[in-house]
């Protein structure tokens, strides 16, 4: 039983299609960070499988990158959310419609 | 066939990890878990040979994110079950279901019908860390100086951001000194 | 020589741009003198025009500037100055200047003094286009000008709803002819290649019988709208609701003989198809007696001298379908003065009568109007064709060119049209000026109107007498460009016994009308006479009916066909269909307005909804193009 890259694929989807219904589903601000997370994990997963699938190192470099992005991702966001809760002391996204047009 | 098995264990796990991560409404089930998943996701690192990948996920996520998360979490009342929103699950769903298929169906089709041409070729005789800092040197290297500036730029913006009053302890104020500085708080920033 | 053209031709316009300056003020005196004196210098400049022609038969012919080069079609703005034109040059600027003169004092006491002025002189300034075209293309620039002024000064006392029917009215009827004169044209440019009247002309003798024919008609329906020829008269009679010296100008002496000139400028494209010119001459000859009949009963003196002029109009069309083209001209320009005369001094006797038109309710205006009276008579006289004013030289010339081309059933009506002529024009001088002084009945205060209009009617009465006396010299030089025919009775006993014959008859109508409306028995109709209640009575003043046949049989059904169009059409079809496609948009913005709920979640949940559209489409491209063999299969087996 070979496990094959498309074998990887699907696990990358069946993840990302976790992290949309948390993107979706979620209310708390945090848990929705966690969501997100998942959403690049799971890309992360497909290009590493790509990578050595097809002998390139690209996508290890992209899986480099996009780590490095989710962290300042996670640094920025978190510093916003702290603000946020302070001044509302909540961090419900249900009471954040400041962007009603 | 070690790596078979390797692979439906940590993809079942994983994707529990995840599924409980999405689903769970204690937000410390949620942190643990989603910890979990990120360290079962480096195991897909090694089991495909990317050890430098897999190290960095561990570091990265497991140690900073997460301990950047435990941190944020501290500040909120995690003992709190958290609230989800109440809306059609069958859209949630099933709209996460069909992007997840067209993405296998768009991401499968060149593979089934063409070759890419690798471009960065595994070069023989070298280990993983050191090939990837080849590439990464040489050809990316200007993306990663980009990249380090970014996390610099985000580390002063974390500190910025959340740093105001930390030399205020919530723990050692009582109530009505907690809520003069809410209120000074809301002054402040409205 | 060319300065003299251009001065000639743009004088008016600036007149007319001068007295829009102040088209808005109240009444200034300045608005109606300075047009009056840049017509002043159009009439010394044609005048000019007129004597270097002349003297040394020479023409002049200039070109502006382009107007439009595209293609084949090349069509500059240029004027010419030849004999026919100067003619028309000299009755436009002579006739106008006049009027002006007259219209500072008969406008005197009106609010729209500037704008009149404006609009007059924009008239002079068209119909100078008109005369001095040296191509189809200008002519036509002039003739809608010309109908535009119309309409404004039709049109001029727009608060009066029966002033702004009868512009509407002359307007519409204008623009029915002018179709047919534009496919005129557009036929001459499609067979000869040019619209300039020599290459066009030219380029006609090499053209089979059916197109000319075709040409002919067509551009003699715009003749026949402009110059009011029947089945298209009734607008000249209600177009009598402008004021008085526009009627004198516009609706008599220059803008409806537009039509006359325009056959005799395609005089070469008439002499190809006699049988047209035969139709015209028959045309002509019937509007003469027609609208003679209808002048005898009408009880509005400037409907009266409406309809003589569509009578006059009538002789000129025979003239012209007869290939008598300068008579025509000829006929036209005495009419012009004699007619301008008639209505100005209609114009002075509205004045005293506070705009009463009814001669009914005059009578015995002689003591009091003097002079208006004497001007009258003889202009009356000249239209008559007593020996010697001008009406005899020209009109009976028409007469004797229908006998000479043995068109004996033609000379026959012209010969009782004359008649007409001469009862229905002293039934209007003997009831306004003669009889009893039934006015004072009705409290009516005349008086007689200022000296200078008087003064400024001199030059059209001294024209109206003498004009018969240039015939021979007008021959001469017009005949450079039309054909020089002469038209003379060779027997002598014959050619005495018709004039002296014609003279006596003419005599006698005046003195028929004269003795029947200076009678003591002359009362205002009340509608209850047995002459009123006559059957033939009923017809005339009904004016044969057909203004009632028009309305009932034309306009009425238009009007319901255009109302069903209205509200089944476009109100149904076309606003429905842009009312749906703004109603689609407008709900799809109401439906899609909720999606900016301001929700972070919500917009969250629609991007993956995106998301999923736009890999749908990736999906559905990729399939297409990796299949796109099959699909053409596919489709060019539906037919595709």
């Amino acid at each position: 039983m070979e496990i094959g890259l498309n074998h990887y694929l699907v696990l990358s989807t069946i993840l990302f299609a976790i992290g949309l219904v948390g993107v979706m589903r979620r209310k708390n601000l945090l848990m929705l960070f966690f969501a997100t997370e998942i959403l690049l994990n799971a890309v992360n997963i497909s290009f590493a499988a790509i990578s050595h699938y097809y002998g390139d190192l690209t996508g290890q470099m992209f899986v480099f990158f996009v780590i490095a992005i989710a962290a300042s991702e996670v640094a920025v966001g978190l510093g916003l959310l702290i603000v946020w809760h302070k001044k509302h002391n909540n961090i419900d996204l249900d009471n954040m419609s400041t962007m009603r047009g | 066939m070690f790596e078979a098995i390797a692979f439906y264990l940590f993809a079942f796990l994983t994707i529990a990890m995840f599924y409980i991560a999405v689903t769970t409404s204690q937000a410390l089930y949620a942190l643990s878990s989603l910890a979990a998943g990120m360290i079962f996701i480096s195991a897909f690192f090694f089991i495909l040979g990317a050890d430098f990948l897999g190290a960095i996920q561990i570091v990265v996520y497991s140690g900073a994110v997460m301990a950047l998360y435990a941190f944020g979490m501290m500040f909120f009342d995690t003992t709190r079950d958290v609230k989800e929103k109440q809306g059609n699950k069958a859209i949630i769903i099933g709209l996460s279901v069909i992007s997840a298929a067209l993405v296998v169906l768009i991401v499968a089709a060149p593979i089934v019908g063409n070759n890419i041409e690798a471009l960065y070729p595994i070069t023989e005789g070298a280990g993983n860390t050191q090939e990837v800092g080849m590439v990464l040197f040489t050809k990316y290297l200007v993306p990663f100086e980009v990249a380090a500036v970014m996390l610099l730029v985000a580390m002063i913006a974390g500190i910025v951001l959340a740093g105001k009053k930390m030399d205020l302890s919530l723990t050692l104020m009582n109530e009505a000194e907690i809520m003069l500085m809410k209120e000074e708080d809301k002054k402040v920033l409205s | 020589m060319e300065l003299f053209l251009y001065t000639a031709l743009f004088s008016p316009l600036v007149g007319s741009l001068f007295a829009a300056l102040f088209g808005a003020s109240p009444k200034t005196k300045i608005a109606g003198v300075v047009p009056s004196i840049m017509l002043g210098v159009s009439l010394l400049s044609s005048t000019i025009l007129l004597v270097l022609v002349l003297t040394t038969g020479h023409t002049i012919h200039v070109e502006m500037m382009t107007w439009m080069a595209t293609g084949n079609l090349y069509i500059p703005f240029g004027f010419v100055v030849d004999q026919v034109s100067v003619t028309m040059m000299m009755v436009v600027t002579l006739v106008s200047t006049v009027v002006h003169v007259y219209a500072i004092g008969y406008m005197d006491h009106d609010k729209g003094f500037n704008r009149f002025f404006s609009y007059l002189s924009a008239f002079v300034f068209s119909m100078m286009i008109l005369v001095m075209s040296d191509n189809f293309a200008g002519l036509f620039i002039g003739w809608e000008g010309v109908g535009l002024c119309s309409w404004l000064l039709i049109g001029f006392w727009y608060h009066k709803e029966s002033a702004s029917w009868a512009a509407n009215e002359a307007f519409i009827m204008n623009r029915i002819a002018d179709l047919g004169m534009l496919i005129g044209i557009f036929l001459i440019y499609w067979n000869t290649g040019t619209l300039q009247y020599d290459g066009a002309f030219a380029a006609m003798a090499n053209l089979d019988a059916s197109t000319l024919t075709w040409i002919g008609i067509f551009l003699f329906v715009g003749a026949m709208g402009k110059s009011a020829q029947f089945p298209l008269h009734t607008w000249l009679a209600d177009a009598m609701e402008g004021p008085t010296p526009v009627s004198a100008l516009i609706h008599a002496a220059t803008m409806v003989t537009a039509g006359v000139y325009l056959v005799v400028r395609a005089n070469e494209l008439y002499a190809l198809i006699p049988h047209i010119g035969l139709f015209i001459a028959s045309l002509g000859a019937f509007v003469a007696i027609f609208a003679a009949s209808m002048a005898l009963v009408n009880r509005d003196i400037k409907r009266v001298i409406a309809y003589s002029t569509l009578s006059q109009l009538g002789y000129m069309f025979v003239a012209a379908g007869l290939g008598a083209y300068w008579v025509a001209l000829f006929h036209l320009m005495a009419h012009a003065f004699f007619k301008a005369l008639l209505f100005l001094g209609a114009g002075n006797v509205m004045h005293a009568m506070d705009s009463e038109l009814d001669p009914f309710k005059m009578g015995g205006l002689g003591k009091k109007m003097k002079g208006t009276m004497i001007m009258m008579t003889l202009a009356s006289v000249a239209l008559a064709g007593i020996y010697p004013f001008a009406g005899f030289f020209s009109k009976d010339l028409i007469l004797e060119v229908g006998f000479v081309e043995h068109h004996y059933i033609i000379y026959t009506v012209l010969l009782f049209t004359a008649g007409l002529t001469a009862f229905y024009s002293f039934r209007i001088v003997a009831l306004i000026f003669h009889g009893e002084e039934r006015y004072k009945l009705f409290g009516f205060h005349p008086h007689e109107a200022y000296k200078f209009m008087l003064v400024a009617m001199s030059p059209l009465l001294v024209l109206a007498i003498i004009a018969g006396s240039f015939k021979m010299t007008y021959f001469d030089m017009v005949t450079y460009v039309l054909p020089a025919t002469e038209y003379h009775v060779h027997n002598h006993l014959v050619y005495w016994i018709m004039t002296i014959g014609t003279q006596l008859f003419v005599i006698l109508s005046i003195f028929y009308a004269y003795k029947k409306y200076t009678s003591r028995d002359v009362k205002v109709p009340d509608g209850t006479s047995a002459m009123e209640n006559s059957f033939k009575y009923k017809l005339l003043i009904n004016q044969y009916y057909i203004p009632y046949f028009y309305e009932e049989y034309l306009v009425k059904p238009y009007r319901e066909l255009s109302e069903i169009f209205w509200t089944k059409i476009d109100q149904k079809i076309v606003d429905a269909t842009v009312d749906g496609i703004a109603n689609v948009f407008y709900q799809t913005g109401e439906k899609t307005r909720v999606m900016q709920s301001g929700n972070l979640s919500t917009m969250l949940k629609w991007m993956v909804a995106g998301t999923v559209a736009l890999l749908s489409l990736a999906v559905v491209f990729g399939l297409a193009a990796r299949h796109s063999g099959e699909i053409k299969i596919f489709l060019s087996g539906l037919g595709v």
